[in-house]
């Protein structure tokens, strides 16, 4: 299959395992900030290819983990509500807020409705105009422009029964809460391919520049993951700290400059709280006042909900790759897939559940 | 009498979806509450299907619901699903067939038409089986309280003599086969349900498996060890299940495994693992190494094993387990199914 079967080649994946053990000198700790590369890493056993002196930590994004215990909660009460269809991606069902889960909203009859589209949402809010639709807009800057579309289009129809629940957060913020802490391990970062599609990465120059770390544009094939490592070492080697891009086929330096014009239309960034980490400046979009209406905390008035996560939760130390899963002590016992604890036991993209889904125990 | 609860209150208060998934909680439900309930030796062999010993013949009794929406689909309906689905099971305990009941669960308005439609196709897909529908019942549920038809079916069937499988007959050095492609099944009524829209057609495996089973019988004998219809769970399940109950380990070498291109594209575009989706005309068989050939051949030469493969092994190490060697060479656990496969947000 085209686009898939070149970048799943054997003997291509031994001959950067190859090229990334001659150029592995010293222990180096990379990480990847996405949550599909850390899917892929573990899915096609990548990670176990590498030198031992070669460590991966997994980064921040995954969008399903670092949402808010109480943006969960919110979603949880206002999708109980008898009016409401809520929508959602499939893997945001399973996320436990302080008690319940939206699976479970659904079991008791609550209208919870999977859409793979915003879009999608949109549409079932024309065909319900006695229903209120609201459709979770999590995600990094990935899902942004499709999100931003919706609210858009909403706008243009005169939508009155049509609204998201936001919580968009940002990569480069994040990267750099994690360069600033004075815990910080590691040394260089695979970008994360998609969020570049959209946003491009002169935004991580600075950064690259500032913190004298190397910053790869990585794909999330296995070939593209091996070549992002590969380039990534071979930078460490040289003592240089650039960004450069290994997933040429879909990134360009500017990014994609009509989806960034609609983000920024409807937008704009704001500070915002990341589950396990904590509050982190101009690290996310909210919607402008004059999309306001089109926002779901202010319609059912759930903005004042607050939240405490379980004291077992490392996810926080997780996410920002200073502890692995198998660190925590409720991997795996108190923590599993059925019933998770913390947001990156959930999705398929979460460090925790890949772990204990491909038997990294 | 006033026994509690085994799965505690506190963790599954309500049935979820995933109970019926088919995999990890479907087995706690199977494991803690239905087994030391019902508790006797037929059931505890947790086959597809029964086996019981009576004078003179051994006898393979199993049963399955059809619960499917859409209720018709490319590739099958309900109707013939349910047929497929019993004789199925039926095939892997290496039984022919004898006969089959049909009970039908119907909500109230559903259109004759529709009833019409299913009941003949449940009629031409066991006259194609040779096994009569003899005996059945209907009710009905208010509008509301069904889906339009939900269909149960059981059968029962004759084990030859000489034929013994199970999956604790599974041995360290057998070779693991499947007669085709998989996760048709699952990604077709997902994208049926869904309203998603690929370029290629997807249809249904849907398919009755007695005859290759018994070209695999005849073929291999007594050197078949163990016959499995990965359905609901997909692959991954009852592999998971066949390694733990016979303590060995299973490796499946991911390049191996039979997968059409539009099903493919389906499981990447949704990020799911083809390994975890259904299948409703495939089995599964490990057999004796030295016997693995003439069984690939025998499903080569039927037409539902055009695409048959070998596809992994029976190991000494990590017994319990199911291991997959990627298709670049990396190694991974293949885990039993937890909850169901939700599409990812990126």
């Amino acid at each position: 299959m085209k686009y898939i079967d070149e970048y799943r080649r054997e003997a291509d994946a031994q001959k950067f395992v190859a090229a990334i053990q001659r150029v592995v000198t010293q222990p180096w700790t990379i990480m990847e900030i996405c949550g599909g590369q850390t899917h892929t890493l573990i899915k096609f056993g990548i990670d176990r290819m590498l030198p031992e002196r070669v460590t991966l930590v997994h980064g921040p994004g995954c969008p399903v983990c670092v949402t808010p215990l109480e943006l969960i909660d919110k979603a949880i009460a206002i999708a109980r509500r008898p009016e409401v269809i809520f929508t959602s991606f499939g893997d945001m069902l399973r996320v436990p807020g302080s008690g319940d889960d939206l699976l479970s909203v659904k079991a008791r009859g609550g209208d919870v409705r999977i859409v793979y589209s915003p879009l999608d949402a949109l549409k079932l809010a024309q065909r319900n105009p006695a229903r209120q639709v609201v459709f979770f807009a999590v995600g990094f800057e990935t899902t942004a422009p499709g999100n931003a579309m919706a609210v858009w289009q909403a706008k243009q129809l005169g939508l009155q029964n049509f609204s998201i629940l936001a919580s968009h957060v940002l990569v480069p913020p994040a990267m750099e809460a994690i360069l600033g802490s004075p815990h910080n391990r590691v040394q260089g970062f695979l970008a994360a391919g998609h969020v570049c599609t959209v946003m491009g990465y002169w935004e991580y120059e600075p950064i690259s520049a500032k913190y004298r770390v190397p910053i790869v544009v990585t794909g999330f094939e296995p070939l593209d993951l091996l070549q992002g490592i590969y380039m990534t070492l071979r930078q460490l080697k040289a003592g240089r700290a650039q960004v450069e891009n290994q997933y040429t086929r879909a990134v360009r330096r500017e990014g994609n400059l009509p989806a960034q014009k609609l983000i920024a239309r409807v937008f704009e960034a704001t500070d915002r709280k990341w589950r396990g980490i904590g509050e982190i400046p101009r690290s996310g979009y909210r919607l402008r006042d004059e999309f306001a209406a089109f926002d779901a905390e202010q319609r059912f008035d759930v903005g004042a909900l607050t939240a405490q996560e379980s004291p077992l939760c490392i996810a926080g130390q997780i996410l920002q790759g200073l502890k692995r899963p198998h660190d925590c002590s409720a991997f795996g016992k108190q923590c599993t897939p059925e019933r998770p604890l913390g947001a990156p036991m959930v999705s398929a993209e979460g460090a925790c559940a890949a772990y204990f889904s491909f038997g990294r125990t | 009498m006033d026994q509690q609860c085994p799965i505690p209150i506190s963790d599954y208060p309500h049935i979820t979806l995933a109970h019926g998934g088919g995999g990890r909680l479907t087995q706690m439900l199977i494991e803690k509450m239905f087994v030391p309930s019902f508790a006797n030796p037929a059931l505890e062999t947790l086959h597809d299907g029964a086996i019981l010993e009576t004078p003179g013949a051994r006898l393979a009794f199993s049963t399955d619901s059809f619960v499917v929406h859409p209720i018709f689909f490319p590739g099958g309906d309900i109707g013939s699903l349910a047929v497929h689905g019993t004789v199925n099971d039926l095939a892997m305990c290496g039984a022919r067939p004898l006969a089959l009941s049909a009970a039908l669960i119907l909500e109230e308005g559903l259109p004759m038409e529709d009833l019409w439609r299913v009941v003949q196709s449940m009629q031409s897909a066991a006259r194609a089986i040779g096994v009569p529908i003899v005996t059945g019942d209907t009710k009905v549920v208010e509008r509301g309280k069904g889906d339009g038809v939900f269909v149960n079916t059981a059968g029962i069937g004759v084990i030859p003599a000489h034929i013994h499988v199970a999956p604790t007959r599974a041995q360290i050095g057998d070779v693991l086969l499947i007669n085709g492609a998989i996760a048709e099944h699952g990604i077709t009524i997902m994208s049926v349900r869904e309203g998603l829209e690929f370029e290629t057609a997807l249809r249904s495996d849907s398919a009755p498996l007695h005859d290759i089973v018994a070209r695999v019988l005849d073929a291999a004998g007594e050197h078949v060890h163990v016959l499995r219809d990965p359905t609901r769970g997909g692959l991954a399940s009852p592999l998971n299940e066949i390694a733990a109950q016979a303590r060995v380990g299973i490796r499946l070498d991911e390049a191996q495994i039979p997968l059409e291109d539009p099903v493919r594209g389906a499981c990447e575009i949704l990020g799911f693992d083809p390994l975890y989706v259904a299948n409703e005309g495939k089995f599964l068989a490990i057999v004796a190494r030295e016997r693995a050939e003439q069984v690939l051949a025998a499903m080569r030469g039927h037409p539902l094993g055009a695409r048959a493969a070998i596809i992994g092994q029976v190991v000494a190490e990590h017994p319990g387990k199911v291991y997959l060697r990627s298709r670049i060479g990396g190694m991974r656990v293949v885990d039993m199914l937890s909850g169901e496969q939700l599409p990812r947000i990126c």
